[in-house]
């Protein structure tokens, strides 16, 4: 049976879709400087603005390509689709912000997977989308990324997996929780038959995709400026009362920490995850 | 014609009836429970139900890790300290006898009055915590002693400091370590099972939970304030997000539920504790397999399958 038959009506969604939230800024407005670009202007370079560095958000289907060789990636697994196991009913179904996260994305859910080179050097990757829901984490999101763990792990190359998440999906309910110890299982099943893991964390990437595959990197990178916290900084604020530090939670503090093997521009994401590709010894 | 509520209970209970591991063990009360519950079948009879097991499983008086430490660890002796900077009291790990061989213990443990619910950190581990676990489960690994995990955490710290300390990593690398052990596992959700907090030391062999526990991706509160934008609608998001045992055991998240007294685990401490001591000794027979890589391999092939795809 196709996945389709399962999947709602997503007609009438449609026209709700596309208007942009109100009192949302300008997605081409660079946040830490003010500065406004034009699309293309923003794609010459890599969605970072020139004036002040801030790293915009990217898509997967943008990241994969600015990371992947022309032409060298082969998607997998892009059929799934979620279901709706708890028959989850907040101020809305599920399955209706499944249907408008996938016409504004395009995607099928929160994760783009297949296998890849970069600069030569074959790889599967496992890039999340945070404009699905968040990045949120659910079974789709688990299963695609444990198939790619397996993927690796037989064609012998390495995973590189560029995570963008807000947590587990809570319309899952305690299945989107399974997909920690799930990803974890596959993690340890590819460096058992001694694959390897890069983990690239991007903005933000936070609660159970932290405290899972992500953290749980060969080797793990970032981008500047991106948040990486198991609790975000408003729920740390209103549960503790503490004074946040300015750099909360951020690569920068992460790095100093010791969570963080290196704080990668993203200009130099491509040739750095090639010269680990080759040191892993996929490549 | 059945409707699909009713299928469902008919599943529920079919399954329970099925269960070895239960016999011996209140299994009647539960199962005439669940029968009632089918006869006097309404619209979302569990909702209200549901809201009842968050409040016991949040009971003042309900039994904590080292309550039953104590009635069911014969010789238990505790274990401090994560061997790097610290000793988190939010989590208790330690060594005891159980049906007459020794294993080890990890459990998070809350406090009863105040001052000892702040030493507690009111049962919210930092990544120390969770260290110490680590720490505890490799003596385990190292003597062949099996591993016994008690879940009861409305969650991991969220704090500076805890953030600081590399709260995320910690949680992922509790999971990890309990997926390579080399021995038996058996964890047990016995209050609340909050999120990455919980499952940091609930990856197992067989996970149980107490008839009136709850496990879930994010607190009721939490959940309705992201959803519902106002943490006051934390009865009508439990009811969406079904944290309590009975659907666990539906979606396949845990392996058996343990009964508790009538009323709940507070009602009777020691009756509770010789569930759970009964619960766990069933278990850890039913794991059998002691060769390392079975384990690993079959604790792997568990997890595999969790979660719920469109048309499969």
């Amino acid at each position: 049976m196709s996945s389709g038959q399962s999947r709602v009506d997503v007609e009438v969604e449609s026209k709700r879709a596309g208007e942009p939230a109100p009192g949302r800024a300008n997605p081409n407005t660079c946040p830490g400087c003010g500065s406004h670009y034009r699309d293309d202007e923003l794609e010459k370079t890599l969605r970072v603005c020139p004036h002040c560095g801030h790293h915009f958000r990217l898509g997967a289907r943008e990241r994969i390509a600015q990371l992947a060789d022309p032409g060298s990636f082969v998607e997998a697994d892009e059929d799934l689709r979620s279901a709706d196991p708890l028959a989850f009913f907040d101020l809305r179904p599920y399955p209706e912000r499944l249907a408008e996260a996938e016409i504004a994305t395009g995607l099928g859910d929160a994760i783009v997977c297949g296998h890849a080179s970069i600069e030569g050097g074959r790889c599967e990757l496992a890039v999340m989308d945070f404009g699905f829901m968040g990045g949120s984490m659910g079974s789709v999101v688990g299963e695609k990324f444990v198939r790619a763990c397996e993927r690796a792990g037989s064609s012998r190359t390495a995973l590189v997996s560029v995570s963008a998440s807000g947590g587990a999906r809570m319309q899952e309910g305690i299945l989107a929780l399974m997909q920690l110890p799930k990803t974890v299982c596959a993690v340890d099943e590819l460096y058992e038959g001694g694959g390897a893991l890069i983990s690239v964390l991007t903005h933000p990437t936070t609660g159970g995709v932290l405290a899972s595959f992500a953290s749980l990197g060969d080797v793990v990178l970032a981008e500047p400026g991106a948040l990486m916290s198991f609790a975000g900084p408003r729920v740390v604020a209103q549960t503790t009362r503490e004074k946040l530090p300015d750099d909360f939670g951020l690569a920068e503090s992460n790095l100093r920490y010791g969570h963080l093997d290196a704080i990668v521009q993203r200009e130099e994401l491509r040739p750095v995850l090639a010269r680990l590709l080759r040191l892993l010894g996929s490549a | 014609m059945a409707t699909e509520a009713e299928l469902q209970l008919r599943e529920r209970l079919s399954k329970l009836g099925a269960m070895k591991l239960l016999r011996g063990t209140k299994l009647s009360g539960e199962l005439a429970r669940l029968q009632d519950q089918r006869e006097r079948l309404e619209a979302d009879p569990s909702g209200e139900e549901i809201w009842r097991s968050v409040e016991l499983a949040r009971h003042q008086d309900r039994p904590y890790t080292l309550d039953y430490a104590e009635r069911i660890f014969a010789d238990f002796f505790e274990l401090h300290g994560d061997r790097g900077r610290a000793d988190d009291s939010a989590i208790v790990t330690g060594l005891g006898r159980l049906g007459g061989r020794t294993v080890v213990l990890v459990g998070q443990q809350k406090g009863r009055d105040l001052k000892e619910r702040t030493k507690r950190n009111f049962g919210m581990a930092y990544p120390e915590g969770y260290r110490k676990a680590m720490r505890a489960m490799a003596l385990a690994d190292r003597h062949g002693f099996p591993l016994v995990t008690l879940i009861d955490t409305p969650g991991a710290y969220p704090g500076v400091a805890a953030e600081q300390h590399g709260q995320g990593g910690a949680i992922a690398r509790s999971q990890a370590a309990m997926v390579r052990l080399s021995v038996p596992t058996v964890a047990c959700v016995i209050g609340e099972g909050g999120s990455g907090g919980a499952v940091a030391i609930a990856v197992a062999d067989r996970v149980l939970m107490q008839e009136n526990a709850i496990y879930s991706v994010i607190s009721p509160e939490g959940c309705a304030a992201i959803l519902w934008r106002d943490a006051g609608e934390a009865r009508k998001a439990a009811a969406a997000f079904k944290p309590d045992a009975v659907h666990c055991l539906e979606l396949g998240v845990v392996d058996a539920v343990v009964a508790e007294p009538e009323g709940g685990a507070h009602t009777d401490p020691d009756a509770a504790a010789t569930l759970l001591e009964q619960g766990l000794l069933a278990a850890l027979a039913d794991v059998r397999s002691s060769d390392p890589d079975d384990l690993r391999r079959r604790r792997r092939a568990k997890y595999r399958v969790m979660g719920i795809l469109a048309g499969m």
